[in-house]
């Protein structure tokens, strides 16, 4: 099979940012968290690749510590919205038009009115601000996004005869949901796990940027962006790097996901034939 | 259809009705008594009683419940703790940035995205349609703050065009306020206009599938008359879901957009709000801008049905 | 002069030929029947007389209207003069051929009004006259209903009305029936023969249907593998036909299997009174809804080795009762015993182990994800524990029906439709059970498929003794296989006997119309059709 182009292009550029968390645990140019006055606001240069902020901290060395926060804010809050949204979903499905289908779906529908920047700020406003309350924030938002979908997903699949047929042999709802539901409807939840993701990294860098998540001294992309604010006029450099970091790794799971889509979904497949 | 909206309208109420006790229970009833949270560690015993009683949080958690949700039926949010002076008068005061500011952001990316995502599937496959899809990839990667910042420095700092930030206010002519929302509402709008643009595409070339499109192609229309007398209307129903569900992207958006312009809006007070742990402010303009996105629920479901016949019988 | 004159049509799609050198004429106001089965590129010769062949498609030959016009070599602009205007089309989904958000005045006026033919009003106006004129008379069809208003035969009418709206020399019916129920295809087929009298319009009729093609067309060409194989006039193709293929077709379309019957007196399965109404959607929030009766007082006796046929339209709730059956849903009142025992939702996995059931669709039957040995082993969880010789068992029961033992290890989209059937077949058969229900199991194939898979379930009932309950819609399948019929409407079973006294004699008034409305081959043709 051949691979398509924005899966591959997506992914290599994920890669990059993944791989740049992942090394940030052993090893960064310099300690993000130590002070170095003499060295502030350097532009870009051989010392400090990307140039060095107001406390003289090397950006390149934040940014690598950056993308660790964002990538384990957004996958933690994937991980919730998939582990609580999936069996939701394939449970109002498999008791579809009762009165349970219809309070998940009415649940649903009022976690869609709070925003995740909403969540956040009910939260801070009760335990203050700090990383877990933007995962769970953005996670709980994610929970109806996974439930709709696996919902959507699963309603399809019980009018089908293969669902009848396990019936008859005897299997129970949650049986079902789990041998025949599940894997027919994984396609869907990767696709849409990848979306959720960049939405994750998104919404990760505005709930930083306002204040309501990764506290100081973490770095993260958000908050990198919000101290660049008011340098923007004389250090144009503090506003650039960490903006290509959210816009590439974004840019690099939506260019998966949409590849993804082409592989996975049968539906476009045949269409392209 | 009068039927569809009154069954409608008792769902946009329960629905309301569910959001307000989320709301109540988590900043009321969580903190345990939201007077010593609110004056800190080290208040004395005799100001939080005083505060207490300046609250109304005397009394039973479901009559403080209900309280609060008759004041606010007859427009009274309470008193802020910080400003001393009635939640009402805050709100109103700030909701007509905020707002404006949203459906500008709202009618600008519905204005970009109607005719790019048309262009780009009527042209499915040539370059246009390649250059529309890879452009709107890259806005949709764009954190909407991030572009902001981008917008002031080239058109405001470098080109003078706009100014920076601030806001004349409206009772000071319209126009230099619309002006002064214009480069915030194009920071909204273009990260929504791009997966807008997406959906319109994806869904004019859903509906060119399908078999109606080509009873119309039987019939002597024209590939471009199927589109616009048969394929846009049915497309437009999933585009109309997106379109109400970008309205709380973008109210949330506008909050934090108001930081970057110095726009005094709602942004600013709920900020303010928490950092100075002012509950009944939080408390007030969560419920505001849940409102807000419930009603642009109903207005869309409503919209639904006058596009589609189907939902019309269906309550 | 001929008015279609088609020469050495040829079409491919990225490569790969579809049509090969078709060449055909029609007479103005004659049927023109073409028959093939599925992938014989019927529908495809259709679409190239449109000019609306999908992407990709590279067309040779040539398709002249009228003697002037070139179909196949007109530009774009032009065919969009000649569409609606000089050739009429219908399709095969009524249900999705029309836009669901504009009224049913509108898009029959719609072909006047694109044609430039007449102004709005006026195109309404004869929009009203063209729907009298389909049989849908103004008090119940007001112009300004909507698609989802209507059934199946109501919207084929409906885009039958707009694509004579201009009264077009040439009306091209792409199975325009297959879709509907028996009653409601005669209908239309009357529809379609006295607009072909009456209008002065040619017809163009694909079908997979010999029997259909029989009574209504002049002319008729057999597709097979993109080529026509056999064409001619009707009678004459009939009395004499002269292609092994056509031969073939013609066999399997009135397929008798050999069968002999060893029915007991022992009665498996009984169902007394069965009731089962369902609640409607709501109307209103505060509003409940009448309930519908789906099944309604059904009483029946299925007896060892009795192969037992239950006719009916869609909607006359055969589904349900077959889901009743099944165990898989309650009844309201009444009773079914399988071998003595109550059978409902609870019923012991032992009891569901003596019941297995075949489905219509065999795209629809099989998990995609699983592998075949998987999938016809999943009844074994009706067994407390599996057997151990699960494997040979698996084997046994897909060579039982004609499949290798090796083709376990492959996934379901890997065969093709009649080879499906044999699966799903084999999996009913891995429990060994008394009684099979067969719900529309041969519906959705190629005759010559069909006629395969009667075979081999009439073998398995002789070689093993089995019983069927033999759900169909199509009396002429229902007649080969079975040993009594019931037929059901609304709910209700309104006749009941020997399949033969059913068919040669019918009591019952919905009998005899839907006997009257299933097409037949020709007298003294084919094995026995329906006489």
């Amino acid at each position: 099979m051949k691979w398509p182009r924005t899966l591959v292009f997506g992914a290599a550029l994920f890669a990059i940012f993944l791989f740049a968390a992942l090394i940030s645990f052993l090893w960064t140019p310099y300690d993000v968290e130590v002070l170095n006055i003499p060295a502030k606001l350097k532009t870009p240069n051989a010392e400090f690749w990307f140039g060095s902020d107001h406390f003289g901290r090397d950006i390149f060395s934040m940014i690598m510590v950056g993308a660790r926060t964002s990538i384990a804010v957004a996958i933690v809050a994937v991980g919730i919205g998939i582990g609580l949204g999936v069996p939701l979903g394939l449970w109002a499905a498999a008791n579809h038009g009762s009165w349970l289908d219809e309070v998940i779906m009415r649940g649903n529908d009022l976690v869609f009115a709070f925003p995740s920047l909403v969540i956040a700020i009910l939260i801070t406003a009760v335990f203050g601000p700090s990383a877990l309350n933007a995962i769970i924030a953005i996670g709980i938002f994610n929970i109806p996004v996974f439930a709709r979908i696996s919902r959507g997903g699963a309603l399809s699949i019980w009018t089908l005869d293969y669902i009848l047929s396990a019936r008859v042999a005897g299997k129970n709802a949650l049986r079902i949901s789990v041998e025949h539901i599940l894997p027919n409807i994984a396609n869907l939840l990767i696709v849409q796990g990848t979306i959720q993701f960049s939405l994750g990294i998104l919404a990760e860098a505005a709930l930083s940027y306002v204040g309501l998540g990764a506290q100081p001294p973490t770095p993260s992309w958000g908050r990198m962006l919000a101290d660049s604010q008011t340098m923007i006029s004389f250090a144009p450099h503090l506003a650039l790097f960490p903006g290509f970091a959210i816009v590439l790794t974004v840019l690099g799971l939506n260019l998966m996901g949409d590849g993804l889509r082409d592989i996975l979904d049968p539906k476009i497949r045949r269409s392209r034939q | 259809m009068l039927r569809f909206a009154a069954t409608r309208l008792i769902s946009l109420s329960l629905s309301l009705l569910a959001a307000s006790v989320v709301i109540f229970a988590v900043i009321e009833v969580i903190p345990g008594d939201p007077a010593a949270f609110m004056l800190g560690m080290n208040a004395q015993e005799d100001t939080i009683a005083a505060l207490r009683e300046q609250l109304g949080l005397e009394g039973s958690i479901f009559a403080r419940y209900f309280n609060w949700i008759t004041g606010m039926l007859t427009g009274d949010f309470g008193t802020s703790y910080t400003y001393r002076v009635p939640v009402t008068e805050l709100v109103l005061a700030r909701i007509w940035i905020s707002l404006p500011l949203a459906m500008f952001a709202l009618i600008l990316s519905t204005l970009i995205a109607f005719p790019v995502g048309l262009i780009a599937a009527a042209r499915r496959g040539k370059p246009a349609d390649m250059g529309i899809m890879a452009t709107t990839q890259l806005g949709i990667a764009i954190p909407n703050f991030w572009f902001a910042m981008l917008l002031v420095v080239v058109f405001a700092i470098n080109l003078r065009w706009f100014s920076a930030g601030g806001f004349p206010g409206w009772e000071n002519g319209f126009w230099p306020s619309l002006k002064s929302l214009t480069l915030p509402a194009i920071a909204l709008a273009l990260p929504q206009a791009s997966i807008l643009a997406r959906i319109m595409r994806s869904s004019v070339l859903d509906t060119l599938d399908q078999d109606y499109i080509r009873t119309a192609r039987a019939k002597g229309l024209t590939r471009r008359q199927s589109i616009t007398r048969h394929a846009l209307r049915n497309a437009m129903i999933p585009v109309l879901t997106i379109i109400g569900m970008q309205f709380s992207f973008l109210l949330a958006g506008a909050i934090i957009i108001e930081n970057i312009f110095f726009l005094p809006g709602l942004g600013r007070l709920i900020f303010q709000g928490i950092t100075q742990r002012d509950l009944v402010v939080v408390e007030s303009v969560v419920m505001l801008l849940v409102f807000a996105v419930i009603t642009v629920t109903f207005l869309v479901d409503i919209a639904y049905a006058a596009v589609d016949p189907r939902l019309r019988r269906r309550a | 002069m001929s008015l279609l004159s088609v020469k050495n049509l040829t079409v491919s799609i990225h490569d790969t030929p579809i049509l090969k050198n078709l060449s055909f004429d029609m007479q103005p106001s004659q049927v023109f029947g073409v028959v093939g089965e599925s992938g014989s590129g019927k529908s495809m010769t259709a679409l190239a007389m449109m000019g609306l062949l999908p992407g990709g498609a590279e067309i040779g030959g040539t398709a002249m209207l009228g003697g002037s016009v070139d179909l196949l070599n007109t530009p774009e602009a032009v065919m969009c003069g000649i569409r609606g205007n000089d050739i009429g089309m219908i399709f095969q989904e009524p249900m999705t051929a029309l836009n669901p958000v504009q009224t049913i005045g509108q898009q029959v006026a719609e072909t006047l009004v694109i044609h430039g033919q007449a102004s709005k009003s006026e195109a309404l106006k004869i929009a009203r006259e063209k729907l009298n004129r389909v049989g849908l008379p103004a008090d119940r069809f007001p112009l300004d209903r909507y698609p989802h208003e209507l059934s199946g035969g109501q919207r084929q009418r409906v885009v039958i009305a707009l694509a004579i709206a201009l009264r077009p020399k040439l009306l091209i019916a792409d199975e325009p029936t297959t879709a509907l129920d028996v009653t409601t295809q005669a209908q239309i087929l009357d529809l379609l023969r006295s607009l072909v009298a009456e209008e002065d319009m040619a017809l163009m009729l694909i079908t997979h249907d010999l029997a259909v093609v029989s009574g209504i067309a002049d002319h008729v060409a057999v597709m097979q593998h993109g080529e026509i194989v056999e064409a001619g006039r009707t009678d004459d193709i009939f009395r004499n036909m002269q292609h092994p293929y056509t031969k073939q077709l013609l066999k399997a379309s009135g397929h008798v299997p050999d069968r002999t019957p060893q029915t007991e007196d022992i009665p498996i399965l009984e169902v007394k009174n069965a009731v089962r109404h369902y609640v409607l959607a709501r109307t209103g929030l505060f509003a409940r809804p009448p309930p519908f009766r789906a099944v309604s007082d059904v009483s029946f006796t299925l007896n060892r080795g009795e192969n037992l046929g239950l006719v009916g339209e869609s909607g006359c709730g055969k589904s349900t009762l077959t889901r009743a059956i099944l165990g898989l849903e309650p009844l309201q009142s009444g009773e079914i015993r399988l071998f003595g025992e109550p059978v409902s939702p609870a019923m012991p996995n032992a009891l569901r182990a003596g019941v297995q059931v075949v489905f219509q669709d065999p795209y629809g039957s099989f998990n995609p994800r699983w592998r075949v040995e998987r999938l016809v082993a999943e009844p074994f969880h009706l067994m407390q524990t599996p057997p151990t010789d699960s494997q040979a068992r698996v084997d046994e029961a897909l060579e039982s029906v004609g499949m290798q033992s090796s083709d376990k290890r492959k996934y379901i989209h890997e065969f093709s439709g009649g080879q499906r059937q044999r699966i799903a077949i084999a999996r009913a058969l891995i429990l060994r059970p008394e009684l099979i229900v067969l719900d529309e199991a041969v519906s959705a194939l190629d005759v010559s498929i069909r006629a395969q898979i009667l075979d081999l379930l009439a073998e398995l009932s002789d070689k093993l003794n089995l019983s069927y309950l033999f759900i169909s819609h199509d009396l002429s399948v229902v007649r080969a296989i079975t040993d009594r019929v019931l037929v059901m409407k609304s709910g209700e079973i309104v006749e009941s006997g020997p399949t033969n006294d059913v068919f040669e004699n019918p009591q019952h008034a919905y009998t005899r119309e839907l006997i009257a409305a299933t097409p037949r081959l020709p007298e003294g043709v084919g094995g026995a059709a329906l006489t």
